[in-house]
């Protein structure tokens, strides 16, 4: 985690101007066509052994980026770069070699685990798919895998309704972890999980990033848990991102009015502090990302907005050395 | 202040194909007028079926075998289903964790929040539809008497809690249980609604439960707090005795765990080893003791009960834990890995 953003070496995953719509029907009768603009024109760079944490409200697409980067969906417009080579555009076929070396934790350890397969038929199929291993090769590298995320290796011939959230959750850190990749995009790993639960798993994430020096773009919108694992922390609201700095900078020196809201939104886990803490609450409800408003899409819920937000999108730019804003008022 | 609601000794199980699950087990305790209480504890630790058990209202596969729920010096648990639903909505208002399942989508929102006002308040429909009106706005939604008209999904997830407070507050309760009414919310939603049910309860003075699993919004809602694990009350404390003195091995690791906003970040957080227990007997030994890094002998022989701890700033600071936390040292803080 020492690599943070200094500039000097190439990034492992460079996003420019990535935009994402999806068509939908609405009305009663899907009878109107709408355009959901899930993301608009985001452009970051995630460094070689860095964690970027991703945050946001539900609904900001801080998940269809993560989806984007990878190809999982593809991008209205924009460019991905992975190791310095464009992925966007590329062939199912193409891409393949390419996703052995980025994979995905997902929020739902449920729903992500066939129930019909034991859980070393789950973690052994990546290897099988990319013809890493087989055989008595692919049983050594399964129970290894099991190891190292602190499950017991003969587990593997269970099957996954044997197993609590969490242990289910760390089968699926096993299977992505699998074919070895470099850059592991965690979609909210740890919301579905007790609190206790919780930090056992970002305990785990980060003794794995240490052992196998992986980059993880780590979307969560848990504040506090952002602040543990990332180095940097990128913020975005309804399809765009706001605000990007290293954590420190962020937390202690927030610059766009959306992401003081937030901080402020967080509840301190504190009762002498939270009675003396100012309690203001940032008002409404994030607009629908149909029609998103214009200019700057905070405009209306933001207690700085002025002449030129409600029509002009604001620039995003450096302020300081690594901290980027959108903002007019900044 | 006087005591408004108490429970004695609460017992709930769950009949299953292997017997029982044994979800809450002896709990006790009680709520005075105007105060907020919040319960904390993991999924299934009973904090839900424990307050569902108060108004008796639970899944057929549930039975509670024992205990008091005296509420005003009236035991609801020996009340038939018609005094019961007297109660249901009328002195006891319950919001609930997710405002998407919680109301009809094939009603409008003005029929179902007319419904309570007009079976516990004899009010006829238009008296009950224009206090309707007048609820909404006092619960943040402007223009509510338009907003009558529409149906749930046409409200976002905040603005549908909001619908669920103002019907479950619609009857001046004299309590209000709010099982878990943050959870589904994004957090400048959360915000929201901590401040309005804390307005509310301030103009109202109802006594309010706030069952959470999230210590963070316990700090700033609650005056006192219990903590369950396992069917059972493990702590109990003024929320300030129990953020700076906490005295159960499991509370002190829940803050262990909490990632906070400020202070040192790049340190590991404190886990709580393995998992919670399953309920399928009632244990004769700590339930916690399996994680617990103060375990000794003892603990594997006999449950403790919650008792007044040693040197206890407050009278009402109490746990079940047969360690003096603070008198022992712990050599390794429940290394993470489960298996």
């Amino acid at each position: 985690m020492s690599q943070t953003d200094n500039g000097n070496s190439a990034p492992l995953v460079r996003v420019e101007n990535l935009t994402k719509h999806f068509s939908v029907r609405i009305g009663a009768y899907g009878e109107t066509k709408a355009t959901v603009h899930a993301l608009d024109d985001v452009s970051f760079n995630v460094q070689r052994g860095e964690t970027l944490g991703l945050v946001g409200e539900s609904g900001c697409g801080k998940s269809t980026a993560g989806l984007t980067m990878l190809q999982l969906h593809r991008p209205t417009s924009g460019q991905v770069f992975f190791d310095e080579s464009e992925v966007t555009g590329l062939s199912d076929k193409a891409l393949r070699p390419l996703r052995r070396r980025m994979q995905i934790i997902f929020q739902d350890p449920y729903s992500t685990l066939s129930p019909r397969m034991t859980i070393g038929n789950a973690i052994g199929e990546p290897l099988w798919l990319h013809e890493l291993a087989t055989g008595q090769e692919a049983q050594e590298r399964i129970a290894k895998l099991l190891d190292d995320v602190g499950l017991n290796p003969a587990f593997a011939f269970r099957y996954p309704h044997e197993f609590s959230g969490g242990q289910r959750q760390r089968v699926c850190i096993a299977r992505a972890l699998a074919c070895e990749p470099e850059f592991i995009v965690c979609d909210e790993p740890i919301s579905a999980l007790d609190v206790s639960i919780q930090a056992q798993i970002i305990n785990l994430l980060q003794d794995l990033q240490e052992e196998y020096h992986l980059t993880y773009l780590f979307i969560a919108h848990d504040l506090a848990v952002v602040r543990h694992i990332s180095d940097r922390v990128a913020v975005m609201y309804l399809g765009r991102v706001v605000e990007m700095a290293p954590k420190e900078k962020l937390f202690d020196n927030p610059l766009h009015p959306y992401t003081n809201a937030l901080l402020l939104s967080v509840p301190v886990p504190n009762p002498r502090q939270e009675r003396q803490r100012e309690h203001t609450v940032i008002q409404g409800n994030v607009p629908s990302a149909i029609s998103p408003p214009s200019g700057c899409r905070f405009h209306p819920r933001c207690p700085l907005a002025f002449e030129p937000c409600d029509h002009e999108v604001p620039e995003w730019r450096e302020v300081e050395a690594g901290h980027w804003v959108a903002c007019h008022a900044v | 202040m006087s005591v408004l609601l108490d429970v004695q000794e609460l017992q709930t199980r769950f009949k299953v194909r292997k017997g029982y699950v044994y979800a809450v087990n002896g709990v006790s305790f009680t709520l005075e007028e105007g105060e907020t209480l919040a319960v904390v504890g993991e999924s299934g630790c009973g904090k839900s079926v424990t307050m569902l058990s108060l108004v008796r209202l639970l899944p057929p596969a549930a039975s509670i075998e024992n205990g008091q729920v005296l509420l005003r010096g009236e035991d609801l648990l020996q009340l038939d289903l018609r005094q019961l639903r007297d109660v249901r909505g009328g002195q006891i208002g319950m919001i609930f964790q997710d405002p998407m399942t919680s109301l009809n989508p094939f009603i409008n929102i003005g029929t179902q929040m007319a419904e309570p006002l007009i079976y516990h308040r004899g009010m006829s429909k238009s008296e009950a539809l224009a206090r309707s009106a007048e609820l909404l706005e006092m619960v943040g939604i402007p223009d509510g008497e338009a907003r009558l008209r529409e149906y749930p999904h046409q409200f976002s997830g905040g603005m549908r809690q909001r619908v669920m407070i103002a019907m479950s507050m619609s009857c001046e309760p004299a309590v209000l249980i709010a099982d878990e009414p943050t959870t589904a919310l994004d957090v400048t939603i959360q915000a929201q609604i901590v401040e309005l049910v804390k307005a509310l309860r301030d103009r109202s003075g109802v006594a309010v439960i706030w069952i959470t699993h999230d210590l963070s919004v316990v700090a700033g809602i609650a005056d006192r707090v219990i903590v369950m694990y396992a069917g059972y009350i493990v702590e109990e404390a003024p929320v300030d005795a129990l953020f700076e003195d906490p005295r159960h091995p499991y509370t002190v690791g829940l803050m262990g765990a909490l990632p906070s906003l400020e202070g040192e970040t790049g340190t590991r957080l404190t886990t709580i080893g393995g998992s919670p227990p399953d309920l399928e007997d009632l244990p004769d030994y700590c339930p916690f003791h399996t994680r617990c890094p103060y375990a000794f002998d003892r603990c594997r022989t006999e449950n403790p009960m919650l008792e007044l701890v040693a040197d206890a700033s407050d009278r009402g600071h109490r746990a079940a834990c047969w360690v003096d936390i603070r008198e022992v040292e712990v050599q390794s803080n429940g290394a993470g890995a489960s298996s």
